[in-house]
C-alpha cells in the first residue's frame, strides 16, 4: 500500500522481509537458516521467503543454537552470506561460542585469511508476559565484542535500510530486533539507504542531548513531548547501530546541549548507556546520566515486569533533574 | 609436495607426510621448552614457541591416511591439535614454522599460533581452540557446497574423542545427516581428553555408536596403521563425493605427548604408553615398506628430507620479522575498524 509520501505502509516485521527480499533477489549467495523460518518466523519476519526462493536457500533447521551460529560460520567461510535466525536474544546464549569465539574472531585470528559476512537475527527486549529468558536486552554483551557489528533498529525505516546494508556487510553482524515492535507500522521508502554507524536525529533542541535506540526511542519520544510542554526542547538521538556508534553525531550535540541523557531497556548496570556516557564526558565535559532496568531478571507479572521497565515518566523525570 | 591423489597415496608418500609431521613437532616442542602453559609453569624468554603447543605425536597416519584422498579445493576443519592436519593438506611447512614462532611471515601474520594454524588457500580452515567448534562450522562448509553445487568437493572434519561429549558434535552429526552433506568426520580417537582419560567420562560405546544413532555409517579403523587408514578412507571419501551423505571415520590412535607440550603426562600409567609405543605408526608403516621391498636408504633419504626440510623452516622462522605492532589492530572488522577506545 502507498504512502502520500511514496513509500510503503509497511510493519517492522514486513519491512525486514522486504530486506531480505531484495538481498535474496540481488544477491544469490544470500541464504537464510533457522527454526521455523520456512513457515515465515515466529514474527512473520520470513513471511513468503520460502515459497519465493526455495527451501534450499531458506532453510528450516532443527532446534541446534550451535549448529546454526557454526554453520553460518561455515557458510560465510565457504563463500555464502547466511542470515542466522536465533529466534530471540535469550536463545542466542546457546550459539555464543560459535559467535564469540568463532564468527567474531575468524578473520583476525587466521591472520586475515577467512571473513564471515553472516547477519546473527536475535530478536531482544522484553516481551509482555514472557519472563526471564524470553526478554532480555544483551546489546551491551555484543557492543563488547571485537570484530562484530551490533544493530538496533527502532522503526520500518531503519529496519529495511539496516537489514540490507547487515547484508552487504562484509563483518559478522549482530542484528537486534525488538520482540514488540514487529507490528509498528511506518513508512518505508526503499530509495532511503540507511548506513551502519549513522544515528538519527529524531528531535531537534537545545536543552538536553538524549540518545536511546530500539524500541526505547518511543518512551523517549513520549517524554520529550512531556519536556515540551514544559518548555524545554530536547535534542533525540536514535543510535541505531551500538558498534560503531555514531560518535561525531552524539559528541557534537553533547558539546552544544552540556546535558547527556542515555536510556536503554536493558539493565543500567554495566549497560551501553555508561559507554556512551563516559565518552561523552570525556570528550566533551557534559554532565552525564544513564537510565537502565535495575540490575533484576525481567519478571513474569505485570507488576513485577513493570519494575524492568523504563517508562516516559522516569525519562522526563532524569533529565529534569539533569537540567536542574 | 606433489598435490595429486596418486603423488600422496603412494607408500612412500603416506611415509613421507607422517615424517614430516613428527619432524615438524619434534622441532616445535624443542622450541618451546620453557614456555607457558595451562598448569602455570612461567615462561621462559628463550622460549621461541610460546603458549599452549598440543602435538599430534603418534597420531601422524589419520591425518596422512585421509588427506591423501583430498584435494586443495576439498576443506578441512580442525582441533587444537591441528599441526598434522595442516601439513597433510598441503599447507608449506616453513610457513607453519613462522606462525608458531609469531613471525610476520606466517600464515595469520603472527595472529593465531599453533592452536590456530590455518591455509585458506589449501581448504583448510583453521584449527580450534575450541574442542568440537570445528564440527558445526564443517557442516556449513559442506552445506555451501552442496548449495553452491560447483564441483564434487567434500569437507573433512578433525575432532578428538573428548569432543564427543559436548552438544555441537551430536548437532552437527544431526545436521550433516538431515541435509545428506557432504562432510566425513573423522574421530582421533586418542584417548585422553586434555589430563582425564575419554573412557571414564564417555557413557556408551563412543563416537562410532553415536553416528549410528543418526542413521551415519561409522567405520572403526586402526589409526596407527597409515595403509588401514588410507585404505578405509579412499571408500569414505569416494562415498562422500559420490552423494552419498555423511560418513564417519572411527581412527583409535594414542596421544604419546602430554595435553600441552609443557605436560608431561605423569598422570597416566606409564605401562599404557609403553604398549602405545610398541604401535608407533612410523615405525610400523617403515617396517611394513621395508617388507614390501622399499629400500632402506629411501626412507632414510625422506627422513633426512624431512628433517633438513625443518632446520630450514627453523632457521627461517628465526630469521623472519616480527609483526608490526599496529598489525594488532588490522582485520579486526572493516565496519566500525579504527574506533579502538
Amino acid at each position: 500500500m502507498g504512502r502520500p509520501g511514496g513509500g510503503l505502509d509497511l510493519s517492522y516485521s514486513e519491512a525486514a522481509v522486504l530486506a531480505i527480499q531484495r538481498e535474496m533477489q540481488a544477491d544469490p549467495r544470500v541464504v537464510v537458516l533457522g527454526e521455523d523460518v520456512g513457515r515465515g518466523g515466529i514474527f512473520g519476519q520470513y513471511k513468503g521467503l520460502q515459497q519465493a526462493f526455495g527451501a534450499e536457500r531458506v532453510i528450516d533447521t532443527p532446534i541446534s543454537e550451535a549448529a546454526i551460529m557454526g554453520a553460518g560460520v561455515g557458510m560465510a567461510l565457504a563463500g555464502l552470506r547466511p542470515v542466522v535466525e536465533m529466534r530471540v536474544v535469550d536463545f542466542a546464549l546457546c550459539g555464543m561460542d560459535e559467535l564469540v569465539n568463532q564468527a567474531a574472531k575468524n578473520r583476525f585470528m587466521f591472520g586475515g585469511q577467512g571473513r564471515v559476512p553472516l547477519v546473527a537475527r536475535m530478536p531482544g527486549g522484553i516481551w509482555d508476559a514472557s519472563a526471564a529468558q524470553h526478554s532480555q536486552s544483551l546489546e551491551a554483551w555484543f557492543a563488547h565484542l571485537p570484530g562484530v557489528v551490533v544493530v538496533s533498529p527502532s522503526t520500518p525505516q531503519d529496519n529495511y535500510g539496516l537489514l540490507r546494508a547487515a547484508l552487504q556487510c562484509g563483518d559478522p553482524v549482530v542484528y537486534i530486533e525488538h520482540k514488540t515492535l514487529w507490528g509498528l507500522r511506518g513508512e518505508v521508502n526503499e530509495d532511503i539507504a540507511v548506513p551502519l554507524g549513522k544515528a538519527r536525529r529524531v528531535r531537534e533542541g537545545n536543552a538536553l542531548t538524549l540518545v536511546s535506540w530500539s524500541r526505547q526511542m518511543q518512551a523517549c519520544a513520549a517524554a520529550c513531548d512531556a519536556l515540551a510542554a514544559e518548555g524545554m526542547a530536547v535534542d533525540l538521538i536514535d543510535l541505531r547501530t551500538l558498534w560503531p556508534w555514531d560518535r561525531e553525531t552524539v559528541l557534537a550535540s553533547c558539546a552544544r546541549t552540556r546535558r547527556l541523557l542515555v536510556v536503554h531497556e536493558a539493565v543500567q548496570v554495566a549497560g551501553f548507556g555508561a559507554e556512551i556516557a563516559a565518552s561523552a564526558a570525556e570528550a566533551t565535559g557534559c554532565r552525564v546520566a544513564r537510565l537502565g532496568a535495575p540490575r533484576i531478571p525481567v519478571g513474569y507479572a505485570s507488576v513485577l515486569e513493570a519494575q524492568s521497565r523504563v517508562g516516559p515518566e522516569a525519562i522526563a523525570a532524569a533529565a529534569r533533574k539533569l537540567l536542574g | 609436495m606433489d598435490p595429486s591423489n596418486s603423488g600422496r597415496s603412494s607408500g612412500t608418500a603416506l611415509y613421507r607426510t607422517m615424517v614430516r609431521i613428527r619432524a615438524f613437532e619434534n622441532a616445535a616442542e624443542t622450541a618451546s621448552q620453557g614456555g607457558v602453559s595451562a598448569y602455570g609453569q612461567q615462561a621462559a624468554g628463550a622460549a621461541k614457541v610460546r603458549g599452549p603447543l598440543h602435538l599430534s605425536t603418534g597420531q601422524e597416519a589419520v591425518p596422512a591416511g585421509v588427506c591423501a584422498h583430498l584435494r586443495t579445493s576439498d576443506y578441512l576443519t580442525s582441533t587444537h591439535r591441528g599441526h598434522g592436519h595442516t601439513l597433510a593438506k598441503g599447507a608449506d611447512l616453513a610457513r607453519m614454522m613462522c606462525e608458531l614462532f609469531g613471525k610476520a611471515t606466517g600464515f595469520n601474520g603472527g595472529k593465531g599460533g599453533s592452536m590456530h594454524i590455518a591455509d585458506f588457500s589449501v581448504g583448510m580452515l583453521g584449527a580450534n581452540g575450541v574442542v568440537a567448534a570445528g564440527l558445526p562450522i564443517a557442516v556449513g562448509a559442506a552445506h555451501a557446497q552442496k548449495l553452491l553445487r560447483k564441483s564434487d568437493d567434500i569437507t573433512v572434519c578433525f575432532f578428538g574423542d573428548g569432543a564427543i561429549n559436548r552438544g555441537p558434535f551430536l548437532e552437527a552429526l544431526n545436521w550433516a545427516r538431515v541435509y545428506a552433506l557432504p562432510v566425513l568426520f573423522v574421530c582421533e580417537d586418542n584417548r585422553w581428553s586434555a589430563t582425564t582419560a575419554s573412557g571414564p567420562m564417555t557413557a556408551g560405546d563412543g563416537a562410532s555408536a553415536r553416528a549410528a544413532s543418526m542413521d551415519i555409517a561409522a567405520t572403526q579403523v586402526d589409526g596407527n596403521d597409515v595403509f588401514a587408514v588410507h585404505e578405509t578412507a579412499a571408500r569414505l571419501v569416494a562415498e562422500v563425493r559420490g552423494g552419498g551423505g555423511p560418513r564417519l571415520l572411527h581412527a583409535l590412535t594414542y596421544r604419546v605427548k602430554g595435553h600441552v607440550s609443557v605436560d608431561l603426562a605423569a598422570y597416566r600409567d606409564p605401562a599404557e604408553l609403553a604398549a602405545a609405543l610398541e604401535t608407533d605408526p612410523i615405525a610400523r608403516a617403515r617396517g611394513h615398506l621395508l617388507d614390501m621391498g622399499v629400500a632402506a636408504a629411501t626412507l632414510d633419504a625422506i627422513e633426512n628430507a624431512a628433517r633438513d626440510e625443518v632446520d630450514s623452516a627453523l632457521a627461517i622462522a628465526e630469521a623472519a620479522p616480527w609483526p608490526e605492532p599496529g598489525a594488532a589492530f588490522t582485520d579486526v572488522q572493516t565496519t566500525g575498524a579504527g574506533q579502538w577506545t
